[in-house]
């Protein structure tokens, strides 16, 4: 048995496909504990926003949303919701956007507005777009992150609420879009990279002791698989530590303040 | 200029049945005893706007003071889903809603369009996302000068505006600071104005360049010291982050629901009772 869990595997290898220096929009969950462990670790000039409107955040425990104070006490600057999105995001100042999805499908693209077919009767409303759907045209490039199972990894989306490859080849470029889209997908069980012509994502990285036939299994349409398969590196234990650590700190935090 | 009143009173005289309402706060300084207060009063038929609907938002559709909503992010931030929000969209409980629904990019141009006495938001928004396909609000125009096509949405321009802000001073001058989100646009699209805040001061002593809201393009100015739990006020209070986690229990069913908001919003005179009720509970 590995001494890690398969969240945690997830979130270091997620962790370390950020550069350092580079400006990473970053969304909330999952992204936000890997882009601050980034930080705390191999990245520490990162700079992390979030669309609360923080640039610079260095959070001392996990934000449980957008916009816990903690993100702004610890930016180097805050500005307003319109200037984020406008300047930062639109103005082209974004390497990296870091999102989570609820659906994906085999060209990156996300759903996270509705489950079911009737967008105005749907089976379970999700959130929406939030600022994900400019995100993913806007910033530089897109890393997505989420746990693989075939719920998730779907043949055809119920919605399309922001854009990866489109319809696969280089359909993305038709609607005039900016950004690379989703350059790396990383899930508890592996990473998927998009082919460089038709686009689909292949997963071309496993996570120790994962089996292809079960990453087949957690994706609801037929694989691709790289023939050279990269095996990821487990988690050093600096890297465990610093995210246990964060962990643990942000666990007190959230329960320390009585209502 | 801006009449320093009581909380009851702004609500009484500004917000009116049909009304178009943007109660907004990114997370932070959300206008929380405002809500309540609507609720009490039992306003109806509203049309609320707010890019990032939470709990108080929930409340309101819950209570079936909500006609429309027009937002961006319906959801508990980091816990989960808005059950009375999904009850109404997904069942049509406590009444069918309707809804309008945009991206972030897009409400917050929307807002600054408002505030700028612009009939539409211009942005490169929206490329390859079907929410255009079902909100028709969500136009396209050619750029005169590239011929690019960029998204346009319609202006928000709000019949009255409602936000928390840290301070104001005793000509109702307003001061915040903090994620302050588009609270300043929307009180500048809107044509009436509520402002709640933490404490009022003989001096703003406001730095160049802060968020300051004159007292002439402000409505009412009501002080209610943690009128922003369960968000928070910076340099006031935190973000009780363990409230949210409970208003998931509280919300998922109708009746624990009902009974919560009676006991602790209906039967309570105001947001300080509210507020006692609520530790109470805590401590219990």
């Amino acid at each position: 048995m590995p001494d890690y869990t398969s969240d945690e595997i997830m979130t270091v290898v997620a962790a370390r496909q950020l550069a350092n220096g580079c400006v990473c929009f970053v969304g909330i969950g999952l992204p936000s504990a890997a882009a601050n462990l980034a930080r705390l670790t191999h990245a520490p000039d990162i700079v992390l926003i979030y669309e609360s409107g923080t640039i610079g955040s260095r959070p001392e425990v996990l934000p449980l949303s957008i916009g816990d104070g903690e993100l702004a006490e610890t930016a180097l600057t805050v500005v307003s919701v319109p200037e984020m999105f406008r300047y930062w995001l639109q103005g082209g100042r974004i390497d990296v956007g870091f999102l989570a999805a609820a659906q994906l499908d085999r060209f990156g693209n996300i759903n996270t507005t509705i489950v079911g077919d009737d967008y105005a009767h749907p089976k379970v409303r999700l959130p929406g777009a939030g600022g994900a759907s400019e995100i993913a045209t806007s910033a530089g490039e897109v890393f997505v992150m989420l746990r693989q199972s075939a719920r998730a990894f779907v043949a055809k989306l119920d919605f399309t609420t922001s854009i990866g490859y489109a319809e696969g080849g280089d359909s993305r470029a038709r609607f005039g879009i900016p950004g690379k889209g989703p350059t790396r997908v990383i899930t508890d069980l592996g990473i998927l990279t998009p082919d460089p012509r038709s686009r689909e994502l292949t997963l071309t990285g496993i996570h120790p002791g994962v089996t292809v036939d079960q990453v087949r299994a957690a994706t609801g349409w037929a694989l691709r698989v790289a023939d050279t398969l990269e095996i990821t590196k487990p988690p050093a234990a600096a890297e465990l530590s610093s995210l246990r650590d964060l962990h643990a700190r942000t666990k007190r935090a959230h329960g320390e303040v009585a209502a | 200029m801006a009449k320093l009143t009581s909380l009851a009173d702004a609500v009484a005289t500004q917000i009116h049945d049909g009304d178009t309402i943007a109660m907004e706060g990114f997370t932070h300084l959300i206008p929380v005893a405002a809500g309540h207060e609507v609720i009490r009063q039992k306003k109806r038929d509203l049309t609320v706007i707010r890019m990032t609907p939470d709990l108080v938002y929930d409340q309101l559709i819950g209570m079936g003071c909500v006609k429309k909503l027009i937002f961006s992010w319906g959801g508990n931030p980091g816990v989960g889903s808005l059950h009375r929000f999904r009850d109404a969209i997904e069942n049509g409980w406590p009444h069918p809603i309707e809804f309008e629904e945009h991206g972030h990019a897009a409400m917050a141009s929307a807002y600054a369009a408002g505030a700028s006495g612009l009939p539409f938001a211009v942005l490169r928004g929206y490329l390859g996302s079907d929410l255009p396909k079902h909100n028709l609000k969500i136009r396209t125009i050619e750029c005169p000068f590239t011929g690019e096509i960029l998204a346009a949405v319609p202006a928000i321009r709000p019949d009255v505006a409602v936000i928390h802000a840290q301070k104001a001073d005793r000509a109702g001058n307003v001061l915040l600071w903090g994620i302050v989100g588009v609270q300043k646009e929307a009180v500048l699209a809107a044509k009436r104005s509520i402002v709640t805040v933490e404490e009022i001061v003989d001096d703003l002593g406001a730095p160049p360049n802060a968020v300051v809201l004159p007292s002439w393009v402000v409505g009412s100015v009501c002080c209610v010291p943690r009128g922003a739990a369960p968000s928070y006020a910076h340099g006031y209070y935190a973000r009780d982050n363990a409230f949210y986690k409970r208003w998931d229990g509280i919300a998922r069913d109708r009746e624990t629901f009902g009974a919560w908001m009676r006991c602790n919003v209906i039967e309570t005179g105001d947001f300080d009772e509210y507020e006692a009720r609520i530790r109470a509970h805590a401590d219990a």
